[in-house]
Formats: structure tokens, sequence, C-alpha cells
């Protein structure tokens, strides 16, 4: 008799490769599933257990991840944008052109990356709004809202600096436009006027500072932030659930203080 | 050692002892090292040679404007006027976000196209975001009779330069 799929799938775990990398172990129960998150790396910074129906559409609408699935396209084409691309002043337009025109599927990584850019901004927004009027980012996860407040704000100046990045007449103006809102700052202003762009005008400086900054210095910073964001919502004690979600059952007050 | 020995803290709260002159001499390195980061990094951001075009623009012979015109130089970001009064050039980017402004010759006034701004062709402002008018620059004519501008000297509005 053939073997089902399922079957490979349960000698594979447990073979000796695999439980030397997943070492929570097999089965079923409560016990192994929760070691299996607890133990992973990148899954740990996720609650061991979560409540079904938080995981429903309704709950959530998943918009904290669907930013993060954008911010994660977002990087894979970015990086592969990068290699065709020269922030200077005489190629970063023909390169943006190129991309357009010459490289293979370069058109479609570029529009990807852009419209993700758009999307992500969207959906940090639309995370923002659900997460208030459902009051989840009221105590204990008032720092979580504010670290989803510096991650707006990051969001905000990757998507401004990669404005500047394909060097056009919409791109050199809004550029200009927004780094002359920064000199309006009292004192400072000018100063953070040049040193943002590097000069005075929108120039090769101001280029590659936005460049920098596009492709190295944000991302970085927006992984970090993300990765607190990730671990408070585990440490705030799950995802925040309230009375009026779907099918929600109160929690019976008879326990053994009540009684 | 065996020789010393131990002498009780002379008025606690008034004398420093080991642990807390440690502490603060920690801590003060510290700021300082901090300190000298921040102006390092604030000398290593800034720029000490800018490859930015010169602000002295030759606009070339007076006689190429005729009497009562208005050039945009958009290269150089420059009106060159012709006033009956004289010559005299104007900052071309507008006040309010650094946009180009445009010369509209049917209205006889000079238009921002990002924010609505509007001002005269003296540069005083008519209406608009802009808080500021359009800035007279220092205009003067070279030994070879070209009109020269520097654009980064402002200078008091209607001094015209005849030539």
């Amino acid at each position: 008799m053939a073997k089902t799929a399922a079957e490979y799938f349960e000698n594979l775990r447990e073979s000796r490769v695999w439980r030397s990398i997943f070492r929570s172990g097999t089965g079923t129960s409560t016990l192994h599933r929760s070691l299996a998150i607890q133990q992973n790396i990148f899954l740990h910074l996720f609650s061991t257990k979560v409540r079904r129906r938080m995981l429903n559409f309704s709950a959530t609408w998943y918009l904290g991840t669907l930013t993060f699935g954008t911010f994660v396209i977002l990087v894979v084409t970015g990086i592969l944008l990068m290699l065709y691309y020269h922030p200077s002043v005489p190629q970063a337009y023909a390169d943006t052109k190129d991309l357009q025109f010459v490289v293979s599927s370069g058109l479609f990584l570029r529009n990807l990356d852009r419209w993700s850019a758009h999307a992500m901004v969207l959906l940090v927004f639309a995370h923002m709004f659900k997460v208030f009027y459902r009051g989840a980012y009221r105590p204990p996860r008032e720092f979580n809202w504010v670290i989803g407040v510096v991650l707006l704000l990051l969001t905000l100046l990757l998507s401004y600096t990669g404005y500047l990045l394909p060097w056009d007449q919409l791109a050199f103006w809004a550029i200009t436009v927004g780094s002359n809102i920064a000199s309006a700052v009292p004192l400072l202003g000018n100063k953070i006027h040049f040193l943002l762009l590097g000069g005075n005008l929108v120039n090769a400086n101001a280029l590659l500072r936005f460049y920098v900054l596009h492709c190295m210095i944000l991302p970085l910073a927006a992984f970090f932030f993300i990765g607190i964001h990730f671990w408070r919502i585990r440490k705030d004690g799950g995802l925040y659930t309230q009375q009026s979600e779907p099918a929600a059952v109160r929690p019976q007050p008879v326990g053994k203080e009540a009684q | 050692m065996p020789e010393e020995k131990y002498e009780p803290k002379p008025e606690a709260g008034k004398e420093l002892n080991r642990r807390d002159f440690f502490l603060k001499l920690g801590l003060g390195s510290l700021s300082i090292a901090a300190a000298g980061t921040t102006v390092f990094a604030y000398q290593f951001l800034s720029p000490n040679v800018l490859f930015e075009p010169s602000p002295i623009v030759n606009a070339g012979r007076p006689d190429s404007y005729p009497i009562d015109s208005v050039t945009l130089d958009v290269n150089s970001g420059i009106y060159l006027i012709h006033a009956k009064e004289g010559f005299f050039a104007l900052g071309a980017a507008c006040t309010h976000l650094g946009c180009l402004t445009v010369w509209k010759p049917e209205l006889g006034i000079i238009a921002c196209p990002c924010h609505g701004s509007k001002f005269k062709r003296e540069g005083e402002k008519i209406e608009g975001p802009a808080p500021k008018p359009l800035p007279w620059l220092r205009t003067w004519v070279s030994d070879e009779g070209d009109l020269m501008v520097d654009r980064s000297a402002a200078i008091r509005p209607m001094q015209f330069v005849r030539v």
C-alpha cells in the first residue's frame, strides 16, 4: 500500500535531521504544540497560545500581519532593485527607466515596490484605526501603541525617502518641498535641512543620503521596532479581546476567589 | 594590608566613598564621550566642501532683455526683469516651500504652481501661503558688460541697475 503525503511528512518529522533542527518533537498534544512555538527563534516572539476566535478575520482584519507582509515584499523587491540602481545624479533616472524598459521583470519589481509602499502606508493607518476603535491601545498595551507610532513614522520616512530615488521632476520638487518643511523647525530648521540634504540644494549628496536612509538605516530601524512590537503582543497578554468580538465568551466570575 | 585600619566614614553623605567616586567618574566619562560623539556625528554629517553651482550667475548682455520684459532662467532659478527704471533680479524660488515660480504675462504676476502663492512683478506678495516677498538679488554689470547676479545676496527692493 502506497504511503500518503501525510505519512511521508510524519516520517520526515521523525528523521534525525528534522529532530536536530526542531527539537520540540512530534505530536499533537498541547505541550508539543506549545513547545513548537516556544522553541522556534522566529515564532517565540509570539504567544504560544491564542484564542481560536482571535484568529478569525473579523477580530483583527489581519491588518498588522498584512502590513508586515507588505514590508517583507518591500524588502525583497527593494534589494532586487538595488542590483540595477546607481544612486548618482547622471545615472539614477536612466537606471529607473532601464528597470522599466530593459531589465527583465524590472517593471514588475519596480511597480511591486511602489504599490506595496502605498499599500503599507494605507495598511498602517488602517491597523492604527482598528486598534484605536477596538480600544486595544489601552493599558497594559499603551507602550506597544507608542512603538506603533514609531513604526508609523518609520513607514512615512521610508515612503518619503523612496520618493526621491527615481530622480524625476516629481521626485525633485516633492523633496524640495518636503525638506523645506523641515526647515520650518524653530531654531534648528536650517541645520536639519542642511544635514538632511547634505547641502543647500536637492543634489547628489541628497540623493545618496536618501538612498542610504531608504535602503539601510530606516529598514534596519523598522526591523528592530517590528521585533519589539511583536514581542510586546505576547508580553502584554496576547491579542486584545473584548466582549463585542465574534463569539466572545465572557469569563465566568465563578472561581476559587469568588466562592 | 594588615597595617591599614578601618576608619569609620566621616559624616555620611558629605564625603564620597570609593564606590560613589567611581560611579561619578564613570558617568562623567560616558557623558563626555557621548557629547564628543554628538559633535563628531554632527561634523561628519555636515559636508565641508559642496559641489553646488556658484551663486553668481552671468545673465548675459543687458540689451538681450527688451524693456518691460520678465525672463525666467530655470537653471539658475532667477528672474531678470528689465523695468523702465532699470534692471533687477528676483529669486524665482517661492518663499513658501521652494518651488520654482512662473511669470504669467497675461496676468502680469508671478505665480507658484505648488500652493498658489502670487507675487507682483517687483516680488511683493499678493496672496497665498508664501510668508515673504520674492527676494531682490544683488545685480551689477561686469567689466565685460554682462549682467551679473549674486543669488546668495539679497538686497533691499527697488534698487535698479541702470546700464
